[in-house]
Formats: structure tokens, sequence, C-alpha cells
């Protein structure tokens, strides 16, 4: 068909009018579906990472410019747990995203990792069962563990030639601890943090230095 | 061209990634694993029929100077409709596939397609020539991504063979993408010659 400029501009209207509305009706029909999934991989990731709750309860914080999100799980007026949905941007293949589990004493109960873009059959064993890395720190004491691999000085093993998302993962981790601490109102326990009692604006100051050191 | 050639032209003579050798970018990123190749290839198989329907209907009205960003805007929209689809009900899917199912927009076959094949048959034509060339392309991405799952991780559709620690893992890594790619485009050309 020959080009005016009046045809040109003409079909390209339409077309894009054609499909944007086509692309909204999906939308609308898939909104619902997309937001319960979202819903259901988060209550199973919940349920992976916690011992048995009725309800859970969610607060969010920042940190590193990061945004944390903390789920207080109870069973009835006891609190059982707290889950932290929390983040690195150093991974190899960029960000992690991941569920890590507190018990109300600070026990590790288990970390799940959400979203990664690891190497495959390097980085990516980060997901299985029982890898290195979370039989390190699973069932430890958050408040006494130096999130460091061996590499580093610490103690923690890291993935057969994946150290950089090792040490991405258990940058999460830590991440995922001060913004626990935050949410548990137990800041005051931590190790090398002196101000007992602190706004909130503060201990989030401060857990960013605190993040900043991981790195 | 009879039907049933227009399906297996796409699949051999006209094999998208050994043949015509488009879509390098997804076939090399997306088949560390072979379920990961297949799933890459069905979701453009998917936008590659649509798109071939639609822009065979619509060919006539589109002037000829905007028919690249009017084929674009097609595809765009199939891409977003899909991807869509795909995380409301295949979520862990989508979690696997993840960027590259958006990236399927800039996808060379299925423009390649669109202007060498949708933009001069019927619609019924360029249905087949999708499902030929779609065909073609899931088969290939399988094929390199199981080859790599086993030299590279010692397992095949995510079951492990039990081997997983004598494997040269290179395999499953960039530089063994296109080692895989280039001998099983010799292969495939070679065998296809015959």
């Amino acid at each position: 068909m020959k080009s005016t400029l009046f045809n040109m501009v003409a079909v390209l209207f339409t077309i894009t009018l054609i499909a944007s509305a086509g692309v909204g009706a999906v939308n609308m029909i898939t909104e619902e579906p997309i937001a319960a999934a979202k819903q259901a991989a988060t209550t199973a990731a919940l349920q992976n990472v916690l011992p048995a709750f009725e309800q859970n309860s969610v607060s969010e914080q920042e940190i590193d410019g990061l945004p944390i999100k903390v789920y207080t799980a109870t069973s009835g007026e006891t609190v059982v747990g707290y889950a932290v949905e929390s983040m690195t941007k150093n991974g190899f293949g960029g960000a992690i995203r991941m569920m890590v589990g507190f018990l109300p004493d600070g026990n590790i109960y288990n970390v799940n990792v959400l979203e990664q873009a690891e190497t495959p059959g390097l980085g990516t064993k980060m997901c299985d069962e029982g890898n290195a890395l979370i039989s390190s720190i699973k069932d430890k004491n958050a408040f006494t563990l130096e999130f460091k691999v061996k590499k580093d000085g610490g103690e923690l093993d890291a993935l057969t030639a994946a150290t950089i998302s090792s040490r991405a993962y258990y940058d999460a981790v830590a991440r995922a601890k001060e913004a626990y601490l935050v949410a548990s109102g137990k800041k005051q326990w931590a190790d090398g943090v002196t101000s007992a009692t602190a706004t909130v604006e503060t201990n989030e100051g401060e857990t960013a230095q605190e993040g900043g050191k991981d790195e | 061209m009879n039907k049933l050639q227009i399906v297996l032209s796409g699949i051999l003579k006209n094999n998208p990634t050994f043949v015509l050798v488009l879509g390098m970018c997804p076939t090399l990123g997306t088949t560390t694993s072979a379920i990961n190749g297949m799933g890459m290839g069905v979701a453009t198989m998917a936008v590659l029929i649509m798109s071939n329907l639609v822009i065979s209907l619509i060919k006539n009205f589109i002037p000829d100077k905007v028919r690249i960003p009017a084929f674009i805007v097609v595809i765009a929209s199939f891409v977003t409709i899909i991807q869509m689809l795909m995380q409301a009900y295949v979520p862990s899917l989508y979690a696997s596939l993840g960027v590259f199912i958006p990236l399927i927009v800039v996808n060379c076959i299925i423009l390649g397609r669109a202007e060498a094949f949708a933009s001069k048959n019927g619609p019924l034509d360029s249905i087949l020539d999708g499902v030929g060339i779609g065909i073609g392309f899931t088969l290939s991405l399988t094929a390199i991504g199981a080859v790599r799952e086993v030299l590279g991780s010692g397992a095949i559709f995510g079951y492990s063979l039990g081997i997983s620690d004598y494997m040269p893992l290179v395999f499953v890594l960039a530089p063994g993408a296109f080692l895989v790619l280039g001998y099983l485009m010799v292969l495939f050309n070679k065998l296809a010659k015959k």
C-alpha cells in the first residue's frame, strides 16, 4: 500500500489504539490471578522459613536504600517467629531476593531464596536443599554470627567456585538480621550497636552503616 | 506450497536456529537447561503464531513505510499479553524465564517471519509457518539445552544422572553455549544435507 502522511498516521494510530485496548483488557483479566499467585508464593515462602503459625502482620523498612519487609508470625498471642524478605544487589547476576526466618530467640530457622539470576550450576546451588550456605547458618544464633565467608576471614562456608554469590547471600542475610533486630525490638542486643534505645530513624541510620561494612 | 511442506520447512530446511541462524540471543541465553530452552521455545512459538496471523490479516491496510513499526506494535502487544498470562497462570515457569520473555519482542525470528512470510501470504499459511518455525525453534532450543544440561550439570530435564561432580561446568556457562551451538549446527547441516 502506498504511503501518504495521512494513512501512515491513521494506520499507526489505529493499530496502537487496538493494541493498547487488547493489552489493557488482558491486564484486567490477569490482574487478580497475578496478585493471587504472588500472594501464594509469599505464603509458601513464609511457611517454609517459619514454624507453624496462625497469623502474620507485615511491616516495612528501608536498609541501604533497599526495601525490606518483615512478617511477624503469631500463634494466638505468642510470637512464633519473624520472616524477613531481604535482598542484595551484589549477586553475580544482579539482585538476589530471599526470605529469612528467625525464631524469637534469634536463631535462624530457615532461608528461602525467592529470586536470583546466578550462574546455573554454581551460584544457583544457593536454592538447593541443605547447601553449604544454608547449613552453615541454619539453627545458629544470628546475634553471634559474623556474616563473612572463610575467604574474607569469617567462619561461614561458601559455595564452591561461587564466592561472589556466597558473599551476596550472606549480605542479604545480614541485612535481614538488621531488619529483624529492629522489628523485634532487640536492637540493643546486637553486637556493635551501642545505643540501646533509639527512634526508628536512627536505627535505620545505623543499620545503613552496618550493612555497608558487609559490602 | 503444500500445507505440510510449510510446517516441515520451518523445522528442517528453514530451521531458525541451525539454518537461518536467527534469534541467537535467547538461544544462547536461555538454554542452560532443557526445560528452560523448551519453555522459551514454546513462548516464542505462541507469539509467532499470533503475530503471523494478525500481520497477514492486516497486511493490506499497512502503508509500506510504516510496516516495521506496525509489526513491532503487534508483536509487542502479544508478548505483553503472553507475559501477563504466564505470570498469572504458570508463575514458576515465568520466574525461571524471567527477563527473556519481554525480550521476545526483539527476537529477530518473529520480525523476520512477519516481514518474509506473513506480509506476503494468507492467514492459514502464516499460521502454519508460525507453527513450523515455532516447532523448529523449540526443538533446537530443547536440544541445545539438553546437551548443555547433560554435559554441564549431569542432569536431563532436571533429573540428576548422578554424575554431576564429574562434568565440566563450562557447558552451562556462556562459552559452553557457543561450543554446543556450533557443534550442533555442524551436525544438523551435515545430516540435513543427506
